[in-house]
């Protein structure tokens, strides 16, 4: 098959079958941003049902499916798929490879993600969704009536397999497919907190997968693991779901703290202050957030050996993150920092974060923790690490490479408006909350009574919700106007430092015409220095091999989707049905030999390793 | 423009003065208000660390204004700037200074998570101990050395350690006492023990902290601290009480509550521990925790207790006794008064 055969597909088809990590990049971006604004919808509704005491404008059980449904949804369905976009759009041009290790199984994990999310979604169709919170704490998720639940053990079962195979894939490519040159200690930021963080993924999901398996097992098959009465203990369950859950939230974080990394240097026109200080103080970020789970878990009754380890333990990452921060603000010093709006968000980010840090350090105390936890203060404080945090950084990076992924420049004046107006919205509803938990709030309640002083504050909150609200609505606009009549996007708008901006905006498909050479830290940055408009080439021009497209990993999550959904209602046969549809897929992956195909040097543009 | 954006920075700071304007909270339920020996203790906790941690924001957030008011790019400033890579001497220096901040943290807040375990072996013979059961969407609490059961109104003395063995009956809660001295969870396969010390008489609010199903947010108790002597007097009146009936309405109100509800309810000791124990149910403040305490709410919620609280386990009884049926039953249980005060 030649390059010219390729172009003329059918769109929907060339979606469903693609194995560029651009394009699968889009993907995850895409089905992201529709969780996002889902998950965004709950919260509205959460925030109007507490806006008034006693209020009723959703009823008791349905809150509890919004709740749930607002937390796997941001966690798992909007934060992890856009952080994987990024992965996927950026990484391999950063460290200037022609595609990711595996990109059969990088399909496969988007489809098998997309497959759990709307599994997951399912319930508000089908009689009920999730009700046990995001953590699905037993025995309140394996008595839960109907099948709420299910979906959601099974849901995040499917999309955890995608992630895990997605973290692997993310290993090897960093370890196995730099550009010659690009030592480990040349890599930039972002590749080595998505480095990091596709290690944490590689030993944090399969505590999951244990976790949900048990549940599953209880609910669909009848066995005992989390009932006391029959023997079992569900503590066992809070431990597994937390050794996953807290690597979890430094898998959110650290590629955000990736992406400031990328934009505040560019921003500033300066180098990473203290870049090796960064790396090890990412590394230690990912080791400790295996030693700290049992925070979550203070009130459980360990005692106050277990207790005071797992304190001390937490305080400990307050360390290397202090480094971090102090690290972006020395950048700037001395720098020239232009205000662009994905640096807004990357400033924005630093107080913000901050607040966030304080009340992770205040939580890290067992004794106050009694009061803390389970309370408004909790959700302040992750939602100010989150929002404030993760949030912030998709914001930055979406601001920062949509040019490069698109083609198109976001307008700057409606980035600005989105920033504002989300930034005093975020502060405006979470501040509060700090206060509402002190004041003796616990969380996931729908309502309170009134007379105990919690109005003010609840007010408050839901104001600044609705702030966010309008500033997604702005951001939605910008995206839809820049679409249809933005300004095109040049090779380097930012005038950047990493490697993916010495391509085209959008690159080609094959995104490096020849591997460039990399002579150093801030690769394209030392070559624009040194006079060089592109990079220098590591090898001669030649015909380059392509990787085939492919429906199989579609037909694997279509397969695994069908036998969830049949477990759930019982109806075996058809979900041995859809296992064997899986099987037969990888079956036909097993036997298959796929050779690609290769675009021939003369039809690669004359210019060279720039690609245009 | 420049200086307008800076206005918004000190939002957050307006929004603390706003909040310290309001207050900390209502008295009988703030753990910002702390009212007994534990959450002193606690608060004490949160302050130090809340403390350490301004001092910190502080020196970020001028370094943070420096770089924004001083390192912007001028109009027409091409200059690259000087390409830093780093500064070993900076690097220890923030990593050495949290880390002495976190140690003089971590001492007080490991020496104060022993203080606040419970020593099994040291408790006193003849301290005051309470188990609690936690159930979907009440509490239950017992008071085995003194033989006495109540639910929803937890009663304890002043002035000294009360000692709680924590459980659950279906789900897992969390038995919070905001004011007094925090939180514990009710797990099913173990069970905890905790001690709350109380300074003075009055009333404080209990909550469930931990999602345990649609009513959760409904799982109100309150505890009602007496001076020793009162607390006393309270439990030798519990243990002695029959629920006796007054006139001729309760009397036969309790024949309808033996036809009808000793299946679950107990009054003394007679009757069963699936429901609440309403030995004292005409002392209490609230119907099931959140209403207002009258015969009319008492009454809806006989009839139809899914329309108060969702999910909860008591069946219907609207269709089952009749509007005078209701009236006497009404009657009998809010007369069911111990304390007498």
């Amino acid at each position: 098959m030649s390059a010219h055969a390729q172009k003329k597909k059918n769109p929907i088809w060339d979606w469903l079958t693609t194995v560029d990590h651009k394009k699968i990049g889009i993907l995850y971006l895409a089905t992201g941003a529709f969780f996002f604004l889902l998950g965004g919808l709950e919260a509205i509704l959460i925030r109007i049902q507490l806006l008034y005491p006693e209020n009723n404008f959703v009823g008791a059980q349905t809150f509890n499916e919004l709740l749930t449904m607002h937390g796997t949804t941001m966690i798992f369905l909007a934060a992890m798929p856009l952080v994987f976009g990024f992965f996927n759009a950026i990484v391999p041009l950063q460290i200037g490879a022609r595609d990711v290790a595996f990109p059969f199984v990088n399909s496969l994990g988007y489809w098998l993600f997309t497959a759990g999310g709307i599994m997951l979604n399912l319930g508000w169709f089908l009689g009920g969704s999730p009700d046990a919170g995001w953590t699905g704490y037993a025995p309140l998720s394996t008595t839960s009536p109907g099948n709420g639940v299910d979906f959601y053990v099974l849901g995040l079962q499917i999309s955890g397999i995608g992630t895990l195979i997605g973290g692997i894939n993310f290993l090897v490519t960093i370890v196995n497919m730099r550009a010659p040159g690009m030592t480990f200690m040349r890599m930039p930021l972002f590749t080595w907190t998505t480095f990091i963080t596709s290690g944490l993924i590689l030993f944090a999901f399969p505590a999951l997968t244990i976790g949900l398996a048990l549940l599953m097992l209880d609910r669909l098959f009848g066995t005992q693991f989390f009932a006391a009465e029959a023997g079992g203990n569900p503590i066992i369950y809070e431990h597994l779901f937390w050794i996953f859950g807290h690597p979890e939230v430094y898998i959110l974080i650290l590629p955000a703290f990736g992406i400031f990394s990328e934009v505040i240097p560019v921003m500033a026109k300066k180098r990473l202050f203290g870049y090796s200080a960064m790396v090890f103080a990412t590394a230690l970020i990912g080791f400790l957030g295996f030693m700290v789970w049992v925070h979550h878990m203070f009130t459980v009754g360990l005692g106050p050996i277990a207790n005071s380890i797992f304190a001390v333990a937490t305080m400990l990452i307050a360390v290397p993150t202090g480094v971090k921060i102090f690290n972006w603000l020395f950048t700037m010093w001395g720098g020239k920092v232009v205000f662009t709006t994905a640096n807004l968000w990357a400033v924005g980010f630093i107080p913000s974060f901050v607040l966030g840090g304080m009340t992770g350090v205040m939580l890290s105390v067992p004794p106050a923790d009694y009061q803390y936890h389970d309370s408004y203060f909790v959700v302040a404080h992750f939602h100010y690490v989150i929002v404030g945090g993760v949030v912030f950084g998709l914001f930055a990076g979406m601001y920062y490479w949509w040019p490069k992924i698109f083609g198109r420049m976001l307008n700057e004046t409606l980035g600005k408006i989105h920033f504002w107006l989300f930034f005093i919205g975020f502060h405006l509803t979470f501040f509060p909350q700090h206060f509402l938990g002190l004041m003796g709030m616990p969380r996931r309640v729908y309502t309170y009574l009134s007379g105990q002083e919690l109005e003010t504050a609840n007010f408050v909150s839901s104001i600044g919700a609705f702030l966010m609200g309008v500033a997604t609505i702005v951001m939605l606009w910008n995206i839809i106007q820049t679409s249809v009549a933005g300004k095109k996007a040049s090779n380097d708008p930012w005038d950047a430092r990493t490697l993916e901006w010495a391509i085209s905006s959008p690159p080609p498909e094959y995104n490096f015409a020849q591997t460039p050479l990399v002579r150093g830290l801030d690769a394209f940055w030392l070559e624009k220095r040194a006079g060089n408009k592109t990079m220098t080439p590591a090898e001669p021009l030649d015909d380059i091999h392509m990787p085939d497209s492919s429906i199989l990993p579609f037909m694997m999550a279509v397969g695994l989707f069908i036998a969830a959904l049949s477990a759930i209602y019982s109806s075996w046969a058809i979900a041995i049905g859809g296992l064997v549809l899986t099987f037969a897929m990888m079956f036909l992956r097993s036997v298959i030999d796929y050779h690609g195909y290769h675009i021939h040097k003369e039809d690669l543009p004359s210019e060279g390793v720039d690609g245009k | 423009m420049r200086r307008w954006k800076n206005v918004w920075r000190f939002l957050p700071l307006l929004a603390v003065m706003a909040l310290t304007l309001t207050g900390c909270g209502n008295e009988q339920l703030s753990a910002l208000l702390p009212q007994g020996e534990g959450a002193r203790m606690q608060f004490n906790l949160m302050m130090l660390s809340l403390y350490i941690m301004i001092g910190v924001f502080i020196v970020v957030a001028i370094i943070y204004t420096v770089v924004l008011l001083k390192f912007r790019r001028r109009k027409g400033d091409n200059e690259i700037p000087e390409q830093t890579e780093g500064n070993v001497t900076l690097e220890i220096l923030w990593t050495t200074i949290p880390i002495i901040l976190l140690l003089i943290l971590a001492v007080p807040t490991v020496m104060t998570t022993f203080a606040l375990d419970p020593d099994e072996e040291k408790i006193p013979k003849d301290a005051i101990r309470v188990n609690v059961t936690a159930h979907q969407y009440w509490w239950e609490f017992e008071y085995p050395d003194l033989e006495v059961k109540t639910s929803q109104d937890l009663y304890m003395p002043a002035g000294e350690k009360v000692y709680f063995n924590l459980k659950s009956k279906d789900v897992i809660h969390s038995f919070w006492v905001p004011a007094i001295g925090g939180k514990m969870d009710t797990n099913t396969a173990t069970e905890n023990l905790m001690w709350l010390k109380a300074d003075e008489a009055g009333t404080y609010f209990g909550k469930c902290a931990e999602l345990c199903g649609p009513s959760h947010a409904l799982m109100d108790f309150k505890v009602i601290v007496k001076d020793k002597k009162d607390f006393m007097a309270w439990a030798d009146k519990m243990k002695a009480a029959k629920g006796e009936p007054e006139g001729d309405l309760a009397a036969q109100g309790q024949e309808i509550f033996q036809a009808n509800c000793i299946g679950c309810h107990a009054i003394g000791n007679e009757g069963s521990n699936v429901g609440p124990n309403l030995t004292s149910f005409g002392d209490r403040t609230t119907i099931a925790g959140i209403l207002e305490h009258n015969e009319e709410n008492l009454k809806k919620w006989i009839k139809n207790p899914q329309d108060i609280k969702t999910g909860n386990n008591m069946p219907q009884f609207g269709k089952q006794l009749s509007d005078d049926e209701l009236d006497a039953l009404a009657e009998y249980l809010m007369g069911l008064k111990v304390d007498g005060e």
